[in-house]
């Protein structure tokens, strides 16, 4: 029993952080239409932003704040001087354009701090509390309840915020948003700023568990863009779900299922998406697009 | 007053002129029609006023030269834009696609108030007030696409092909209502139209385009029944 709550605390934590990449995610999507698979890396240099930040002496929630607003700029520039170039033309070249930023931030890290691990101080102590009868540990719960409340706001935003609806708008039809006055490039650059914003917490968070690298987050991509899938790409509050979801079944196949164990585990959030895209393609929790000839 | 003036209006998508001197004029209260064949000009001469393509020429509104323009600056001068298809936002529900259409003013009780207007106006609209514009019926679209445009409380509209692809009753209803929207707040319009008798139950004075020039302008009276507006339309 101790064990398999244990697995369920664990999973549930690896899965906020899933979640967050997936949550940011959402965010741009729901925001320009597209998938920035540059999501990771550009959280992984947020990370290295604040870890560069604490060894000069700024304490770690200063240099996190910090790291924050940083990737805000950052999101808002790499939308207005890249991005705005590939917006208009084909969605393809500019998925492909965000792979490419992957693979360019990725190298600028490692040419900037090496590829060797660092060690990232933790926001959360490290010792474990008992919770009727199991020791779990605080760093899970912490970072678990820190997603909690960042979808809450997300969703908060999305739909009972002027802003949240303008973003919306903008991405379903941004000509017709300018129509209506919307300043259709300044939103963008705050939906890709919010993205990347959301993506620093998830670098925080994360970091003191995998130790910094830059390539730190390239795994969590994966599963982060299979949650998207499983949550469905319009729902914030499912997108975590699926996530949690995904990080505590890849625990306990792990444990449980004798032939999967920890060399398959990687298998488990794939055969779920195989699933839920033969049953349900709009996700579990996404409304259905219904387009009208 | 004038209060909109296009000045011999030059505007090209890549090597292809669409727009070869347009010009026209609608005073303060008016209503102007656009009327004209396929690929005469009429959609790109409102997509030229919205400051969606870039153009050559003079567009003056309320004594301002507005050319250059992005389309959400012009709409924060109080032209609003419904575009061909409707422009809709799918996704989002009907109260949702109004409140767009208010984005840039904050008076939430005149919103809600103009909110009610619409559902007055487009009183269709009200039972689908919770559903996603996509759920929509084409002329239910088409009303939703007029209410958002009213939404911003504009001094001009710019409406485009707004019978189009709508049964004939359907769009007489559609433009029944917005006859009834200039009487009762005197938003000045541009009206772009292929069924010229549709348009002339609405616009005082319009122009007829081909090839982007116009080749006839008057009151709706001198051109009603025209020959010259069947030419236009039949081509030879």
């Amino acid at each position: 029993m101790g064990t398999f709550v244990q697995l369920v605390v664990d999973g549930l934590s690896t899965g906020s952080v899933y979640a967050a990449i997936a949550l940011a995610i959402v965010l741009v999507n729901q925001a320009t239409g597209l998938i920035n698979f540059a999501q990771g890396g550009m959280a992984v240099l947020a990370a290295y932003v604040a870890w560069a930040l604490t060894n000069r002496g700024v304490p770690l929630v200063l240099a996190i704040l910090l790291s924050i607003v940083f990737s805000f700029v950052l999101g808002a520039v790499v939308e207005r001087y890249l991005m705005r170039r590939f917006e208009r033309g084909d969605p393809d070249t500019a998925v492909v354009v965000t792979i490419g930023l992957l693979t360019l931030i990725t190298g600028v890290a490692g040419w900037l701090w090496t590829y060797n691990n660092q060690s990232f101080p933790s926001l959360f102590p490290l010792d474990t509390v008992s919770f009727l009868g199991v020791s779990v540990s605080i760093r899970s719960i912490g970072t678990t309840l820190v997603i909690v409340v960042v979808m809450a706001l997300l969703q908060a935003l999305f739909v009972g915020t002027k802003l949240g609806l303008a973003l919306r708008a903008v991405a379903i039809n941004p000509q017709s948003a300018s129509y209506s006055g919307l300043p259709v490039g300044r939103l963008l650059m705050v939906g890709w700023g919010l993205a990347a914003a959301l993506g620093a917490v998830a670098g925080a968070l994360v970091a003191p568990q995998l130790t910094l690298t830059p390539g730190m987050l390239d795994n969590a991509l994966v599963y982060a863009l299979a949650a998207v899938i499983l949550g469905g790409l319009t729902s914030p509050v499912g997108v975590v779900v699926a996530a949690w979801i995904i990080g505590v079944l890849e625990n306990l196949a792990a444990v449980y299922v004798p032939f999967i164990g920890y060399d398959l585990k990687v298998a488990v959030p794939f055969i779920l998406i195989f699933v839920v895209l033969i049953v349900r393609p709009q996700g579990l929790f996404g409304r259905k697009t219904v387009v009208r000839v | 007053m004038t209060l909109l003036e296009l000045e011999g209006v030059t505007a090209s998508y890549g090597p292809v002129q669409v727009l070869d001197g347009v010009s026209l004029s609608v005073p303060e209260n008016g209503a102007f029609g656009i009327l004209g064949a396929n690929g005469a000009g009429k959609t790109t001469t409102l997509r030229a006023i919205s400051g969606a393509v870039r153009t050559g020429g003079r567009i003056v509104f309320d004594g301002k030269d507005i050319s250059g323009l992005r389309p959400d600056q012009v709409a924060a001068l109080g032209i609003a834009h419904v575009p061909e298809g409707r422009g809709s936002f799918g996704d989002l529900t009907v109260r949702e696609n109004l409140r767009v259409g208010a984005y840039l003013r904050k008076d939430r009780k005149g919103i809600d108030q103009d909110i009610d207007y619409c559902l007055d106006l487009f009183p269709n609209l009200q039972d689908r007030i919770r559903s996603n514009a996509s759920a929509l019926s084409g002329g239910e679209q088409q009303m939703l696409a007029v209410a958002r445009a009213i939404m911003s409380k504009p001094r001009m509209l710019l409406l485009d092909e707004a019978s189009l692809g709508l049964a004939p009753s359907t769009a007489k209803n559609v433009y029944e209502a917005i006859r009834r929207l200039r009487l009762e707040s005197g938003i000045a319009m541009v009206v772009v139209e292929q069924n010229a008798n549709l348009a002339f139950t609405l616009v005082d004075s319009a122009t007829v385009l081909e090839t982007g020039r116009n080749v006839l302008t008057g009151t709706s009276a001198e051109l009603r029944g025209m020959d010259e507006i069947r030419r236009a339309y039949l081509g030879g």
